[in-house]
């Protein structure tokens, strides 16, 4: 049997000590900082994660979301999805995370999943959640089966040969456009890292997901100021009603002077192989009037680069109409 | 003798009626397969093939036998002799996966089982199997969805036994087809759908000496009981099964998979209590599913949309060694009338678990065919689709020649229209509009068999005042407690409360299979002749005990009503409850055993006995998005006479989903390269969730069909299912303009 050890630390600084004696901070680390374990208990059960060590960080005093000097908001490692999303204050001022957080999981997972543990949630493809299969992701080097076979839900942006693994957050595209920063300790001290640098592209490895170093312990994420007079809007596009992760999703926030648009915050979920921020659909956007073929250019924009698979090539349409569709509904709330 | 009073407001039949079993259930108290627990008991856990093609090479269980709590690691060498089963006369050692587990070292199938961890824990079993190292001779396997019929003989070898591949025919389809002067010909196609009962199947087997138990989660004990009877090469009397509660089973749960001898083996050996739970994924692999179907329709018609010539030749997968044929031509020959009519079947063999029976085997998929071809027909000839279906109403059943013992469709069709508004309907594409969303309204006609499996129950009348009735069905959870409760309480006249209910269990009377909707219809005589016989016996003892107020009767002076003995003359104010004469007698109890018939397989039936219905649906588009849901439903059921509204509302409401699921969302995939079930857990195995569930409006008709009992009840857990798919592709095209012929429909298809 695999057994792992498992381990409250005292403090932050204990806890990055332990973990930096790993040698990875990625897939197969051998150890692991454990909050909600939506995800990691998850795959532990599967045999696709196997660390020999947990730390559980949930007694972290990391559960607090503040308001920040700047006039922005901090939210903790260990805040529950459920509290960030029913938070007055990001109801109020940072909407398309709290509609983000809503369309994603069910209430039960929303009340054990953590905002750090959102960051870093794993790939919902198959082939990485079946240790029978070839995976460039879990064990580099053994093969994609996906882009030979089921490959529908999958990525169709930032894709590589070796992966095309779908990123399957909500959470994390909202967070993309609302330009959040992510606080780091690690064994070398603090440091911020911009949402856009946080997550890595697959490229020749997949294994590698983020930018985080053994013992980089995420302690709170930041959002700054929010933009005056702002419309948000997150829309999600699926098979059913609910419950399922995103075939497409788009994240928008929108400043408008009458009918034209001033600034653009974009980014889309479902079609990514991480939170994919469109600075395309932004460009396409600022300055323009807010109408159709407006919106419609932006999220052409957003696709171009878009390459489809075998069976997931309707996805690139579907991701046009959903930023389209977010883009109008925010225009006109 | 006992009289059936059904006075409105006192009789417990066709009284809306909360299952009995209920507080059982909320509270945890029932205990299902997996909830039994035994001293010593060890915990099993198969390790499935990684390919689905090839040969075993090597097993290499070195490092897993080693591990803390293993006790044993079964495979092909040290499982010991399981033998092969094959049918018995009548309905009986059904099996659909015939090979024996471990029979050779061939693998056919992903997750086809090749060893089986035993160990103290379920954790260090699980461990232990994920720990045995397996190489393979591997091949490439045929998963291939296109389906070509294989070539086989002109009858072919299924489940049930033989059966000719012309599964009906009447005057000369293909001529007739070929002249009509309006043409349709098309190939509908649905995909392997996995059964997602909750509760897992599940095997707990304990020896003692000879004998063997099994605790599973069976929708047929006795069958059960009869496959592993032969398996073991036991006295079928050697061999219990007990099944208390099901957590569904919608079909997969009728027939023996291999899991459960590997179980019995484990145990034999070990000489412990075995208990093995089948994972999710595996459900995907080795307890099977509705089988892929491609189906080719052609109709031709009269301009007035008279059906002159009808031909369905469909085409489903099996496995490389089973012989599993999906019955899609099971309506079709009755349904309509047409003259002209072929009705034939293929089979392609490929590298995929045996498929069974999914509920509605058969009708379902082929009536989302039939009924879909008859919508395509009506639109060419833009008749309107109920219109179309009136006129080919048959008078009689055309294929057998006999009269319908009790057929209501055009009726189900007129109340359907009504209480959904389907006259306001405009028929062309994209024409309503609701709230800045398209409408699509599409209907269906569904049917389903009803008939009688033989069934026997025994009823008890005891000295506390309260009855026992006991026959060996099982109830899958749609209710058979409370009907058995109901049935009891009317012929007894004993309260609901009053009355014990025993199921599932080979040593109570034979009771039927949980299939085919025949429970209810099948145990009605079985237990009314139960009850009269025990009360029969009641009035014997009423009239030979000293000291009884009847004592100087004879049994015909005297009648049983709502739980009391009279003298006829004296009336029923002046008799005397059962529970009084017993305690009198020194009886604690009096019993009656009773059978009723089978009707189903019956080679000259008089009456062609079904059940009939209706789906009218409507759809909302939102092009800009591409978003399609379900937005209401309005069903209407012609099933006899309804014993329990509640539990029958219940039923068709959960059917109404599952197609929701069928037309929209499920669908087995195949991996093409290794050909495992590769969405193979409920995250990916996309079914309907509650928020795809619009309003449902259901009505029944009740009819009761005194050809199926004396009651007039049929069945109703599985034609709610049927027809549904082919109504909302209907409303779908009417919505969007895009006909979808392969299920699910599909955002792709849309867009």
């Amino acid at each position: 049997m695999h057994t792992f050890e498992f381990g409250r630390p005292a403090d932050a600084a204990a806890a990055i000590a332990t973990a930096a004696r790993a040698k990875t901070a990625q897939q197969g680390a051998d150890v692991r900082f454990v909050a909600g374990g939506t995800t990691l208990v998850d795959l532990m059960k599967l045999n696709v994660e196997t660390p020999g060590r947990l730390i559980d960080i949930n007694r972290l005093p990391l559960d607090k979301i503040e308001a920040t000097a700047d006039g922005g908001l901090k939210i903790g490692a260990t805040v529950r999805n459920s509290d960030l999303a029913n938070n007055a204050v990001v109801q109020r001022d940072y909407s398309v995370l709290s509609q983000a957080i809503l369309a994603g999981a069910s209430a039960q997972l929303r009340n054990m999943a953590t905002t750090a543990g959102n960051l870093l949630q794993r790939t919902r493809c198959m082939y990485f959640r079946d240790t029978a299969m070839a995976c460039n992701k879990r064990e580099p080097g053994s093969g994609c089966p996906a882009i030979t076979g089921a490959n529908r839900m999958l990525a169709v942006l930032g894709t590589s040969e070796q992966c095309i693994a779908t990123n399957p957050s909500d959470m994390c595209v909202a967070m993309a456009a609302l330009e959040a920063t992510i606080h780091v300790q690690g064994a070398k001290g603090s440091r911020a890292i911009a949402f856009g640098e946080f997550h890595l592209l697959p490229g020749s490895t997949p294994e590698r997901e983020t930018v985080l170093e053994p013992g980089d312990l995420i302690t709170h994420v930041t959002l700054p100021a929010p933009l005056a007079g702002s419309k948000q809007v997150y829309l999600k596009l699926r098979d059913r009603a609910s419950y399922e992760f995103a075939l497409a999703s788009a994240a928008v926030v929108l400043t408008m002077k009458g009918e034209t648009v001033t600034g653009a915050r974009v980014a889309l979920g479902g079609v990514g192989t991480k939170p994919w921020r469109s600075h395309e659909a932004e460009t396409a956007l600022v300055g323009q009037a807010a109408d159709a073929a407006t919106f419609r250019k932006a999220a052409e924009a957003a696709l171009r680069d878009a390459k489809p698979q075998s069976e997931n090539g309707f996805k690139i349409e579907l991701a046009k109409r959903c930023l389209a569709y977010a883009l109008k509904t925010a225009a006109t709330a | 003798m006992a009289t059936t009073v059904e006075a409105p407001g006192t009789s417990p039949i066709g009284r809306s009626t909360p299952r009995v079993d209920g507080p059982l259930k909320v509270s945890g108290a029932a205990k299902y397969a997996s909830d039994f627990h035994f001293p010593g008991m060890l915990y099993a856990v198969p390790v499935g093939a990684t390919i689905a093609n090839g040969r075993v090479v090597k097993i290499d269980a070195a490092a897993a036998e080693k591990m803390p709590g293993v006790r044993k690691i079964f495979h092909r060498e040290n499982i010991g002799k399981i033998s092969r089963s094959v049918l018995g006369p009548g309905f009986e050692g059904i099996c659909d996966e015939r090979r024996p587990p471990f029979e050779d070292d061939v693998v056919r199938y992903y997750g086809q089982y090749i060893a089986l961890a035993v160990a103290d824990t379920f954790e260090s079993a699980k461990a232990a199997a994920d720990a045995v190292r397996v190489s393979y001779d591997k091949e490439k396997p045929n998963v291939s969805t296109d389906l070509k019929a294989d070539d086989e003989p002109q009858v072919v070898v299924t489940t049930f036994g033989p059966a000719n591949r012309v599964r009906s025919e009447r005057g000369d389809a293909a001529g007739a087809f070929a002249s009509a002067p309006v043409k349709l010909d098309q190939t509908y196609v649905t995909p392997a759908e996995t059964h997602n009962p909750i509760e897992l199947h599940a095997t707990t087997a304990i020896w003692d000496g000879s004998t063997l138990t099994l605790y599973e989660s069976s929708q047929g004990v006795f069958n059960l009981q009869g496959v592993l009877a032969q398996m073991f090469g036991l006295p079928k009397e050697n061999v219990r099964v007990i099944t208390k509660f099901l957590g569904s089973g919608f079909g997969g749960k009728l027939w023996p998979w291999t899991h459960c001898p590997l179980a019995a083996a484990a145990a034999r050996q070990l000489g412990k209590p075995v208990k093995l739970v089948v994972s999710r994924k595996m459900m995907f692999q080795t307890v099977g599913h509705r089988p892929r179907t491609q189906q080719r329709v052609r109709l031709g018609a009269a301009a007035d949309g008279k059906l002159i010539s009808l031909q369905q030749d469909y085409v489903n997968d099996k496995a490389i060694l089973d012989h599993y044929h999906e019955d899609c031509g099971e309506a079709t020959a009755f349904q309509y009338s047409v003259p002209n009519l072929r009705v034939a079947f293929g089979r392609a063999k490929r590298n995929i678990g045996s498929p069974t029976a999914m509920r509605g085997p058969g009708a379902v998929p082929g009536l989302y065919a039939t009924e879909s071809a008859l919508n395509e027909l009506a639109d060419q000839l833009k008749i309107d689709p109920v219109q179309i279906r009136v006129l080919n109403e048959p008078k009689i059943d055309e294929s057998l020649g006999i009269p319908f013992s009790s057929r209501h469709l055009l009726e189900c069709f007129s109340v359907g229209a009504e209480k959904f508004g389907w006259s306001k309907r405009t028929a062309e594409v994209g024409s309503m509009k609701r709230d800045g969303l398209t409408l699509g309204w599409g209907m269906a006609g569904c049917t389903w068999v009803a008939a009688r499996f033989p069934a026997a129950a025994s009823v008890q009348l005891r000295d506390d005042g309260t009855a026992r009735v006991a026959c060996g069905t099982q109830d899958i959870g749609t209710g058979t407690y409370t009907v058995l409760a109901q049935l009891t309480a009317q012929r007894a006249g004993v309260p609901l409360d009053k009355i014990e209910v025993v199921l599932g269990d080979t040593s109570l009377p034979a009771g039927p299979i949980s299939g085919g909707s025949m429970v209810t219809g099948s145990v009605i005589p079985a237990v009314f002749a139960a009850a009269d016989n025990a009360i029969a016996s009641l009035l014997n003892i009423a009239v030979t005990t000293p000291g009884s107020a009847f004592e100087k009767r004879k049994p015909d002076e005297l009648a049983f009503e709502g739980g009391r003995v009279f003298a006829k003359v004296d009336g029923v104010a002046k008799g005397v409850p059962f529970a009084d004469l017993l305690g009198r007698a020194n009886l604690r109890l009096v019993t009656g055993g009773g059978e009723g018939a089978a009707t189903f397989g019956n080679p000259k039936p008089k009456f062609s006995t079904q059940s009939f219905g209706c789906h009218f649906v409507e759809v909302t588009w939102q092009a800009e998005i591409a978003r399609l849901r379900v937005s209401r439903v309005v069903t209407v059921i012609d099933a006899g006479r309804i014993l329990n509204p509640l539990a029958g509302r219940n039923q068709v409401e959960g059917a109404v989903v599952m197609g929701i699921g069928m037309a929209l969302f499920e669908h087995t995939t195949y991996d093409p390269q290794n050909g495992a079930p590769i969405n193979s857990n409920l995250a990916d195995y996309v079914m309907a969730v509650n928020a795809d569930v619009p309003p449902i409006e259901v009505h029944f008709l009740d009819y009761p069909d005194k050809e199926i009992n004396e009651l007039g009840a049929r069945g109703i857990g599985e034609i709610g299912l049927a027809g549904i798919a082919a109504a909302i592709t209907a409303a779908v095209h009417h919505a969007t303009g895009v006909r979808v012929r392969e299920l699910p429909v599909k955002i792709e298809d849309l867009i």
